[in-house]
């Protein structure tokens, strides 16, 4: 009989080891999944896991993967360690995409608002306003941030299939739900030719940086902190929570805009119903994965890049279905969960118990 | 009006066994937000099983099955390694919406025959609404006769005192010699064969038929309807006829021929909105919330043996 002893102190060894732990377990169970798929399983993990690396263009497509993962990843890891729970991620993605595609389609390419930075900006701002109904409903009436934010995810979707079927919808687009294509000035820069690598990448590195550097070293970063471990303490400190769920809400709500707005822009290049809003939901993965640090993040969000894009991989060579990597990401979660009990406890063979 | 009423009763009773299930998981102190997984899953197991046995109740066990072995994965990381119990449902509604497509993969759009009526149709004549409420198969009854048994378990029995004393305070539950988490688990399981039977319903009498994700958001407004509901059985039971009634509106509004210029998504949407709603006017109520929510909801707990 195996069971957890408390550790006199967390094993900061454990915390680094957890996530190495669960992604080896994942790959464990992910063989036994395949198996049970009727595939072989080494040459489905190196679908999954090695094909992703296989030339520079999917190298590339793995970073451009990463970039929402990341951007949101990082803004999620701040607001869970606050222990402000934003799972709606998802639905501010959405409105970050529809506020960047409103600036793209609607600014005339003569006027002066017609640079990159404009709709950048209204994609970030919209998913701010997303965000800010549960910060509202949370610290004026008390009401659970998850459930709302969550439900406002149904709706932001909903509110995207309105505008590209309904009011938005190019009238020359052989009736596909679909806006017209973005004009050029709303394009967003490629890093390397020949890819779709674009310079959002280097701002997903920038932001994770500056909000590690903000956690660690600031007073905003220790506030947060606090106040997710001991919100008690935090009173007493004089911190105010409300602040804090604030910040926390808007800067993952925005930093999600972002990421919707850069995902609009640069490879979807259109509004249309499906634009890979779900990247919301895997960026929670990403955060855990990360340790909760939004430099973390960054290493998280390209573990879970090259599972997607192995994914998407394995669909075309294997014709295995897409939901595989659904499940991969689940499992990816449990097992990182289940290890992380190991930074608190230290297992212990122990002989049944004489009672 | 009777149309109208009979719908919302069956578009309620997936929302009530799921509601019914979370609320128990809940006042044993554990947070399950996996209940859209568990649903999921329920769903699609159950849909298989009634396709290839033929038998309707089969499936439903099969469903059920299928939660409880779902909340058991939850369980093993959530009391088993006392991990967050808000991570752990995640990851469980993640793995959930992902394992019910892989297994339903190839019966999308395979339809059903439709659930029998649990009564004769002549018992319905000559009673107000009869067909209304006497026109349903057995599972929206048992539904209902649920909610009443689970009402008087947690109120008047025992094994209901116990549950809540260790959902309240799990230390001093420990201390009067209770097994905390082998009850929590108990719960959670409960709540697991319950969403599975919501997801059953959907997949089994409600559509009929599976469709990747076709929950749309059902486990999580069983959540909310919890909340709503102050973690009372009858209280949710009265909840979840009132959003099945919101479901139903948009299929009303379209059928009626009312020359409404109403975009669809807006009329989709409504569900979601009154959940939102529905938590900002019992948030209001905040004494109501202090007194019957669980007091140790979400905290792990691990007995210092």
């Amino acid at each position: 009989m195996i069971t957890l002893e408390p550790r006199p102190a967390p094993s900061r060894l454990m915390a680094a080891l957890s996530p190495l732990l669960a992604i080896l377990l994942t790959l464990i169970a992910g063989a036994l999944l395949f198996a049970l798929l009727g595939k072989n399983p080494l040459q489905a993990l190196r679908v999954y896991f090695l094909s992703p690396f296989d030339d520079a263009y999917m190298r590339a497509e793995v970073l451009v993967k990463a970039v929402p993962l990341a951007l949101m990843g990082a803004g999620l890891a701040v607001c869970f360690r606050a222990n402000v729970w934003n799972i709606g991620a998802a639905g501010q993605f959405t409105l970050g995409a529809i506020g960047a595609g409103a600036a793209a389609l609607f600014i005339p390419a003569t006027s002066p608002f017609a640079v990159l930075l404009v709709p950048l900006i209204a994609g970030t701002v919209f998913g701010m306003l997303w965000a800010a109904i549960p910060a509202a409903l949370r610290t004026r009436l008390g009401v659970n941030e998850i459930l709302v934010s969550l439900m406002l995810t149904y709706v932001a979707t909903l509110l995207l299939d309105w505008l590209v079927r309904g009011p938005w919808r190019n009238p020359r687009g052989f009736g596909f739900p679909q806006t017209n294509v973005f004009p050029d000035w709303a394009g967003v820069p490629l890093l390397v030719e020949g890819t779709r690598l674009h310079v959002g990448a280097l701002i997903a590195v920038a932001v994770a940086v500056g909000l590690g550097l903000m956690m660690a070293r600031m007073l905003r970063g220790l506030r947060l902190r606090v106040t997710g471990a001991a919100p008690r303490a935090a009173g007493f400190a004089g911190f105010s929570a409300a602040g804090d769920v604030w910040f926390a809400l808007l800067l993952s709500g925005g930093l999600a805009g972002l990421a919707g707005a850069l995902e609009a822009l640069s490879t979807v290049g259109r509004l249309q119903p499906e634009i890979g809003a779900q990247a919301g939901f895997t960026a929670i993965i990403v955060a855990f994965l990360g340790r909760l640090n939004p430099v973390g993040a960054l290493l998280g969000a390209l573990v879970l890049a090259v599972s997607a894009i192995g994914g998407e991989n394995a669909q075309i060579l294997l014709q295995l279905p897409k939901n595989v990597t659904g499940v991969f990401q689940g499992m990816l979660l449990f097992f990182l969960l289940a290890c992380d009990a190991l930074i608190n406890y230290r297992p212990r063979l122990a002989a049944r118990r004489m009672a | 009006m009777e149309a109208f009423l009979a719908a919302m009763i069956v578009a309620a009773t997936p929302l009530l066994f799921a509601a019914l299930g979370e609320l128990v998981t809940e006042r044993s102190g554990v947070l399950n937000l996996g209940v859209e997984g568990m649903m999921l899953v329920g769903a699609v197991c159950a849909f298989i099983t009634a396709l290839s046995t033929g038998s309707t109740a089969l499936g439903a066990v099969a469903g059920a099955a299928a939660g409880v072995a779902m909340a058991g994965l939850f369980a093993l990381v959530a009391l088993g390694f006392s991990a967050n119990q808000a991570a752990a449902g995640l990851a469980l509604t993640i793995f959930g919406t992902g394992l019910s497509g892989l297994i339903g993969a190839g019966y999308v759009g395979v339809p059903l025959p439709k659930a029998q009526p649990l009564f004769p149709a002549s018992w319905a004549e000559g009673i107000p609404y009869g067909r209304a409420i006497l026109g349903h198969d057995a599972m929206v009854y048992l539904a209902v006769v649920l909610a009443i048994l689970l009402w008087w378990f947690l109120a008047r029995t025992r094994g209901g005192l116990k549950l809540r004393a260790v959902g309240d305070n799990a230390d001093s539950g420990h201390a009067l010699g209770l097994p905390v988490l082998w009850i929590r688990l108990l719960a959670t399981l409960f709540g697991g064969a319950m969403a599975g039977l919501g997801g059953a319903y959907l997949s089994l009498a409600y559509t009929p038929m599976w469709g990747e994700g076709m929950t749309a958001g059902r486990g999580w407004i069983a959540l909310a309807l919890v909340v709503f509901a102050t973690w009372r059985p009858l209280r949710v039971m009265v909840g979840a006829y009132l959003f099945g009634g919101v479901m139903i509106l948009q299929l009303f509004v379209q059928g009626s021929g009312l020359q409404i210029d109403f975009p669809a998504q807006f009329l989709s949407s409504l569900p979601y909105w009154a959940t939102i709603i529905v938590l900002v006017v019992i948030s209001r109520n905040l004494s109501s919330i202090r007194l019957n929510s669980p007091a140790s909801l979400g905290k792990p707990y691990r007995p210092d043996a």
